[in-house]
């Protein structure tokens, strides 16, 4: 069946499933019916992949091409930092979906798009064919602003650790390592970066671990940004009683430079500073394939889209979303946010691949959790809805808030919350 | 869609709103709306250990949960702050929409 014909078929939902491609087909990915290709298996990516299967009764085919072996979660990392969590703990296989849900999982990189022809070229050589792209990148660093971070071998020792993985375990290993006494600094970005508590979380989980292993050690917080940018009174609360002394917060500290060699940051404004683990999470933009292919249209960073369907203002049939995008106003770079992303515009794209309207309304939640030691924590929680006069997502009046202080059962919460978000983006 | 409009004062009050006097909203859109709770609750409401499932859940006991939330009267980590974004007609679509759900 041709696409054009797939189309006109599809007055129902159940035009799909007519198609002989039901849910007993979905371990097969299905040779027929309209193509989506999804770039990046992240939260975002991973789960529109899941959901436009879901969705179109299993009638779209899906291919994911994501080079990493398995699933390796940001949120919860920290706590791999700190010590109390492995990297077991916050790892996850792609076999749920492409046993269960039939995605075709394709384990490469994208090295070009053609918005023409409308196929993506991987590193490996070959072309896959879309009818829709999503593209879910998350970020990549912007180490030109940081020049010394481009000498050899600059990268390996000075770790920024914003992307789990190999650099989560060997930050830990620094720590390990390091003589009680030392000095961890953490240079944190001018927002907008992934993950806005996130810096803050890392400060409590190496202070705690410091706390109990190399009391004499300090923990140096050195933020770009005037102060804390989330759950400040939170986090600032935690530093003051339970790390006292450990860790020092110096807000109005932006990074220009970094000397691996001697493990020296240099600032804008302030006095350079040394440490024994220096850990830089440097400023981000949008994935490197969303940037090359003229997605970034928001200051070269960050890809603007329509919040109705996720699709680029830039290209059409390409949809951009997760930490990729330019954010609604207080809209987080999260993976939680990045998940509800992924569910929407897995809607849109079923419903445009059907010949429907798709939906006009959308509302959807952010729940963030941060650590404040390995079972303490505190959470910010908001509500977004679109608004049609302004065209883009808004945080409900009267919704949200954060925790009243930190506590335990929040942090029984905070690994249910983790449990469930993985089942739902992979599961 | 009369049926709920009666259910309690809390309810009674939006019967006025603009909203409330249109039709049911779009499943398509309700299952989206109900797909943002999905991340704590499962997909389709059918949760990990740790949260509560949605799925086959009484659609009265959903809502009344969600209104006291919504109002205050039942303590909450973080409920009270995601309900309060929420509006009641939203509620009673999403309760509607995982009430339906296979356990």
């Amino acid at each position: 069946m041709k696409r054009r014909q797939f189309i006109q078929s599809a007055s129902a939902t159940s035009a799909l499933g007519a198609m002989g491609l039901m849910s007993g087909c979905a371990t097969t990915g299905g040779t027929h019916g309209p193509k989506v290709v999804v770039v990046g298996g992240g939260y975002g990516g991973a789960t529109a992949a899941k959901y436009v299967r879901m969705w179109s009764d299993y009638g779209i085919q899906v291919t994911l091409i994501e080079p990493n072996a398995s699933f390796i979660s940001c949120p919860i990392s920290n706590l791999v930092i700190g010590g109390s969590k492995t990297m077991a703990d916050i790892t996850t296989s792609y076999d749920n979906l492409v046993k269960r849900h039939g995605v075709n999982w394709v384990k490469d990189y994208v090295t070009q798009i053609d918005p023409d022809k409308r196929v993506v070229k991987l590193a490996g050589g070959s072309e896959v064919p879309y009818d829709r792209l999503i593209l879910s990148p998350g970020v990549d660093f912007m180490m030109e602003s940081l020049p010394g971070m481009n000498k050899a071998g600059a990268q390996d020792k000075v770790l920024h650790a914003w992307k789990a993985g190999a650099q989560t375990v060997a930050l830990r290993k620094q720590l390990e390592a390091m003589p009680d006494g030392g000095v961890y600094a953490l240079s944190i970005p001018l927002a907008p970066y992934r993950c806005p508590p996130g810096p803050y979380e890392r400060a409590c989980q190496v202070a705690e671990y410091f706390s109990k292993a190399k009391p004499k050690s300090k923990v140096l917080i050195l933020d770009a940004n005037d102060d804390v940018t989330s759950k400040g009174p939170l986090f600032k609360k935690a530093w003051a009683e339970r790390y006292k002394g450990i860790v020092e917060y110096r807000g109005k500290h932006n990074a220009v430079d970094v000397d691996a060699a001697t493990n020296t940051l240099k600032f804008e404004f302030n006095d350079d500073v040394k440490a024994n683990v220096l850990n830089v999470i440097p400023p981000m933009r949008a994935g490197e394939i969303a940037v090359k292919s003229g997605l970034a249209t928001a200051n070269k960073r960050w890809c603007e889209v329509d919040f109705l369907t996720f699709e680029s203002k830039a290209a059409k049939n390409i949809h951009v979303l997760g930490d990729s995008i330019q954010i609604a106003p207080a809209m987080p770079k999260s993976g939680h946010m990045a998940n509800q992303h992924g569910k929407t515009c897995a809607a849109a794209v079923v419903a445009l691949l059907s010949g429907k309207t798709p939906n006009n309304m959308p509302i959807y939640n952010n729940t963030c959790y941060s650590f404040v030691s390995s079972e303490d924590v505190v959470h910010v929680a908001s509500v977004h809805a679109y608004d049609a006069d302004k065209k883009t997502m808004l945080a409900v009046p009267g919704s949200g808030g954060v925790s009243s202080a930190a506590n335990e059962l929040e942090g029984r919460y905070a690994m249910a919350w983790a449990r469930n978000i993985w089942a739902d983006t992979l599961a | 869609m009369k049926n709920w409009l009666y259910f309690g004062s809390a309810l009674f009050c939006l019967a006025t709103s603009a909203q409330a006097q249109n039709n049911a909203p779009d499943p398509m859109q309700v299952r989206s709306w109900a797909a943002g709770c999905s991340n704590c609750h499962g997909t389709n409401g059918r949760a990990e250990a740790g949260n509560e499932a949605l799925a086959g859940a009484n659609k009265d006991d959903i809502v009344k949960k969600m209104m006291d939330f919504k109002a205050g009267r039942k303590p909450a980590t973080i409920m009270h702050q995601l309900a309060k974004g929420y509006s009641d007609e939203q509620i009673v679509a999403i309760a509607g929409y995982f009430a339906a759900q296979k356990k």
